[in-house]
């Protein structure tokens, strides 16, 4: 028996071998990665348990880490939550954070690469390790100005700096107060969190950068970049102007937004139906264009891809293999091209930039405790999208349409505004999507500014993007204008 | 069995005027497991001392004291040696008690994190518990004062083995937990696995059911290509035996248990026929039955999804997913070479952190070095055991001193290798650590036993251990 005996002991052996490898890879090679996960919340309990560096709004900390009595030494606060929430996200006790707390989380919590020798120097003297501050490019006074603009309404308004691509406000509405997921009880922060996710009005989502809507109209902008940079179309280039439309190969008719022909006459240009924001020469356009030409355009203005400012924004569609029918409805932003509000943002960025796309960039700076510079945000160039020609064209077709077109109630006394409003169609029932989405002043421009208005505005189907998101754009140009 | 057939002829022993020896001589051996049992009990002490100090900040004497009655059973148990088992192994009871008091610390330690405090906290229902099953050791040391009496109930002990297996199905008596059912209960209290106590029932009837049988399970049969093969009608035993376990997985949902007993069956039947034809045709026969459990058995299929690909998102968020699996792994990482201290980690995130997931708990607060400690700790308890095996005399005794220290290799093997993903995680008490009355009576009695058995093995006179 003592053989066989032999033989059993070194298949016990060799399963506490292979005990002892397994435990060994688990907790000496695979420990990092297993840390880095996002869902192990003990790396997120440790990222309580320091000092986090704050996040800083105009030299304003709008989220920082206050001494607490706990076991968690520091309370994480925000200051003015519900106004800056898109921004700051939150850092939950039990949960992943979202926003920049988030996107900078190994920043903020001091353990980012760069703040390697910071740490071992803490460790060694024996110093509580503290995190970098991160500094918002957020201007407070036009955050203010869109948030009080934007009202009652579901919506978001999102101002940025054509030049240079930083985000100067970032509104979403209705919005949350982060600091009912930072309180120091488990149970508290999951009942909070349920109820802000079983609200109806979905205050967690950040329409500015997460929420994708039919753009509707202003989706025109990307369609007559597109004609004008193909060389075949000018402004003055005509389509024939019917008051109704039967798509092709369908039994569906588009009509006009006013419900007659564009303007007067037999046939119109460019310019005037896209002042006039109308549907039928826009739908002819499309189809002589061709959905590649307006997909080609529409995804140098960044539709089709994910990007970071660093929070990530969600991805804008547009579809591919669109038949014609699809192709006519799409060129005014109907069937499935879909957009968030900071991707409109960019758009009108462009044309106000000279056709330059510049990343969208929420971040200036990311500082040391000892105010040593760890990462400095310069303006980032993406693509030249379109010509200077074009886009000073583009840029006068805007103009005129708020001076006296679809986007008059943009219009502010002594400054040229360049603007485009949208009505979007959802499904059948259901209230539409309003837009606006411009820039002024129209010949220097500083700010671009895109409104977005869900749910109708409350009006359901009779709302219209002039009459309520044009005037909330208009009054936060006013504002950061000092008009 | 060609190497020891000339040893295994001399079953019984010459009688021998050990009265009159004993008197003579120095008791060693207890005086060495004196003192290491003295170095386990100060560790206990210290952990539960760290604990309280790492998650409270002071030093709390209600479990102090407690913990120092369960040391003061402990050391009766020694006593007890000294009286009817004076030549048993020194490292057997100072390894057990060590393994027990690291449990009720981290137990303890889970307490804490969930505030929980009293009698119906689970570090003092563990101890309550302990003293119940050292208690019962002694019962065991002071009744079975010679092993071969056990060889006599080799049926009625297959038969207590399979009736307690089986007691969890009775309608009404038997307790479904997280899906399994191997509780058995009255009302809503007191509830048990018999389970745990029938693998030392079936660990008895496997070594007297083979020692009786062996010679037609491992003379006869035809050879096929270099091994011997049994014939048919021999099979009986492997299949009724197989076929109890795929009822455990089929009807209790358990495949830890299933995979323990048909473990256990396998490595005795080859080390009392020597043929490596049984283990192949019964390792053929459970891995057959486990493939067909995964395809149509929804928890079997999880339990291997959950194993194979741990990580991936669809998986973790799943019903039934690798949830637990995953918070037990970032608590391993969590804890890295030396561990964040007792007291100072965060075991309570993962579910059930004191009685499956014990070990990543300890794992968490100790680290790599520390499960290296107690991995240790039972290789040299497997070891000891093993060595009754080996220096036995009688096959009866070997083959139960062996099979019961393999139920509690082959028991870490299951429970660590799934918490560490080296095979599917399955449901398992961690020997001695775990919260979990029935095991721990069950391994007591099994430490009883391996000492009994170990006395056994140093009185016989042929021979220097």
């Amino acid at each position: 028996m003592n053989r066989e005996l032999k033989r059993v002991s070194l298949v016990v052996l060799l399963m506490f071998v292979a005990l002892l490898t397994s435990t060994t890879i688990v907790q000496v090679f695979q420990a990092d990665s297993l840390s880095a996960d996002a869902r192990n919340t003990r790396t997120l309990y440790d990222s309580y348990s320091i000092e986090r560096g704050p996040i800083l709004v105009g030299g304003e900390p709008i989220a920082q880490s206050m001494p607490a009595e706990d076991d968690y030494k520091f309370q994480r606060t925000y200051s003015n939550g519900p106004l800056y929430a898109p921004v700051t996200g939150f850092l939950p006790l039990n949960g992943a954070p979202t926003g920049l707390e988030h996107a900078l989380n190994s920043e903020l919590s001091g353990t980012s690469d760069a703040q390697f020798f910071d740490k071992m120097n803490a460790l060694i003297t024996g110093q509580s390790p503290k995190g970098a501050s991160v500094e918002a490019t957020i201007d407070p006074a036009a955050q203010q100005a869109a948030w009080d603009a934007l009202g009652d309404l579901t919506g978001s308004v999102v101002v940025t700096e054509p030049a240079t691509g930083r985000i100067l406000a970032m509104v979403s509405k209705p919005s949350y107060d982060p600091n009912l997921l930072t309180v120091h009880d488990n149970q508290q922060v999951t009942d909070n969190y349920q109820a802000l996710l079983n609200d109806e009005s979905d205050p967690l989502i950040d329409r500015s950068i997460n929420a994708l809507n039919p753009p509707g109209s202003v989706f025109k902008l990307v369609v007559v970049t597109a004609a004008l940079e193909s060389g075949k179309f000018t402004p003055e280039s005509t389509f024939p102007n019917p008051a109704t439309y039967q798509l092709p190969g369908s039994s569906s008719i588009v009509i006009n937004s006013g419900g007659g022909t564009c303007g007067g006459g037999d046939t119109v240009t460019i310019a005037t139906a896209l002042k006039q924001s109308c549907n039928i020469p826009l739908a002819e356009l499309g189809l002589q264009l061709g959905d590649d030409a307006i997909r080609e355009t529409a995804e140098k203005f960044g539709f089709n891809s994910g990007y970071s400012i660093p929070l990530d924004v969600s991805q804008s569609a547009y579809p591919t293999a669109l038949d014609d029918a699809q192709t006519a409805l799409s060129a005014f932003g109907q069937t499935d091209v879909r957009a968030t509000a900071m991707q409109m943002a960019m758009v009108s960025a462009t044309i106000a930039n000279g056709g330059v796309l510049m990343a969208p960039n929420l971040v200036d700076a990311v500082t040391a405790p000892d105010l040593s510079p760890i990462q400095v945000f310069e303006p980032q160039t993406v693509e030249r999208v379109m010509s200077a020609e074009t886009a000073a064209t583009l840029t006068q077709m805007m103009v005129n349409g708020v001076q006296d077109g679809a986007a008059s109630n943009a219009r502010i006394d002594g400054v040229n505004v360049a603007g485009k409003t949208g009505t979007a169609e959802n499904a059948e029932d259901e209230p539409y999507t309003l837009w606006f989405t411009g820039f002024a002043p129209a010949e220097d421009p500083k700010y671009a500014i895109t409104v977005l208005v869900e749910d109708g505005g409350g009006l359901g189907q009779t709302g219209y993007g002039n009459l309520l998101a044009a005037p909330i754009a208009k009054q936060v140009l006013e504002a950061v204008l000092n008009k | 069995m060609p190497a020891s057939s000339n040893r295994s002829t001399t079953t019984d022993a010459p009688a021998r005027p050990s009265r009159v020896r004993r008197l003579h001589l120095p008791q060693k051996l207890r005086n060495l497991e004196l003192f290491l049992l003295l170095i386990a009990c100060g560790i206990n002490a210290a952990s539960v001392v760290l604990v309280q100090l790492g998650a409270l900040g002071r030093i709390d004497t209600t479990l102090v004291l407690l913990g120092a009655g369960l040391s003061a059973l402990v050391l009766a148990m020694h006593v007890v040696l000294r009286f009817v088992a004076r030549e048993a192994d020194p490292f057997i009871l100072p390894i057990a008690t060590l393994l027990n008091g690291l449990g009720i610390a981290m137990i303890y330690r889970i307490d804490l994190a969930n505030e929980e405090t009293g009698l119906a906290s689970a570090s003092v229902r563990q101890t309550m518990w302990s003293a119940l099953a050292i208690g019962c050791a002694i019962a065991v040391l002071l009744i079975i004062r010679n092993h071969r009496v056990l060889f006599r109930y080799t049926y009625i002990a297959g038969f207590v083995g399979v009736a307690l297996l089986l007691l969890p199905l009775v309608p009404g008596l038997g307790r479904e937990v997280s899906g399994a059912r191997v509780w058995i209960g009255i009302g809503s209290f007191a509830t048990f696995q018999p389970g745990e106590i029938a693998k030392i029932a079936l660990a008895v009837f496997f070594a007297g059911y083979l020692v009786r049988n062996r010679d037609s399970l491992s003379m006869v049969g035809k050879k096929f290509l270099w091994m011997r093969f049994p014939r048919l009608r021999d099979l009986g035993p492997i299949l009724v035996v197989w076929a109890l376990s795929m009822s455990v997985i089929i009807f209790q949902r358990d495949l830890g248990t299933a995979l323990l007993y048909f473990g256990l069956f396998l490595v005795m039947l080859y080390l009392a026929t020597g043929r490596l034809s049984w283990v192949l045709l019964g390792m053929s026969l459970f891995l057959g039955g486990a493939i067909v459990a995964s395809q149509t058995l929804d928890y079997v299929n999880g339990r291997f999804m959950n194993w194979l690909d741990a990580l991936n998102p669809d998986v973790y968020t799943a019903d039934g997913g690798s949830y637990q699996l995953v918070q037990g792994l970032f608590g391993l990482a969590k804890g890295g070479l030396v561990g964040t201290g007792l007291g100072q980690g965060r075991p309570e995130i993962t579910p059930v952190p004191q009685s499956d997931y014990i070990i990543a708990s300890l794992g968490e607060e100790l680290g790599l070095a520390g499960i290296f400690a107690i991995l240790a700790l039972y290789l040299l308890l497997v070891a000891r055991g093993f060595r009754i095996g080996f220096a036995g005399n009688d096959d009866f005794g070997k083959l139960l001193g062996v099979g019961l220290s393999f139920v509690i290799a082959l028991q870490c093997f299951i429970v660590i290798g799934g918490v560490t993903r080296v095979i599917p995680l399955t449901g398992l008490t961690t020997p001695f650590l775990a919260a979990g009355g029935s095991s721990l009576v069950a391994n007591w009695i099994i430490v009883a036993l391996l000492l009994r058995l170990s006395d056994t093995v140093r009185n016989q006179p042929r021979l220097v251990v």
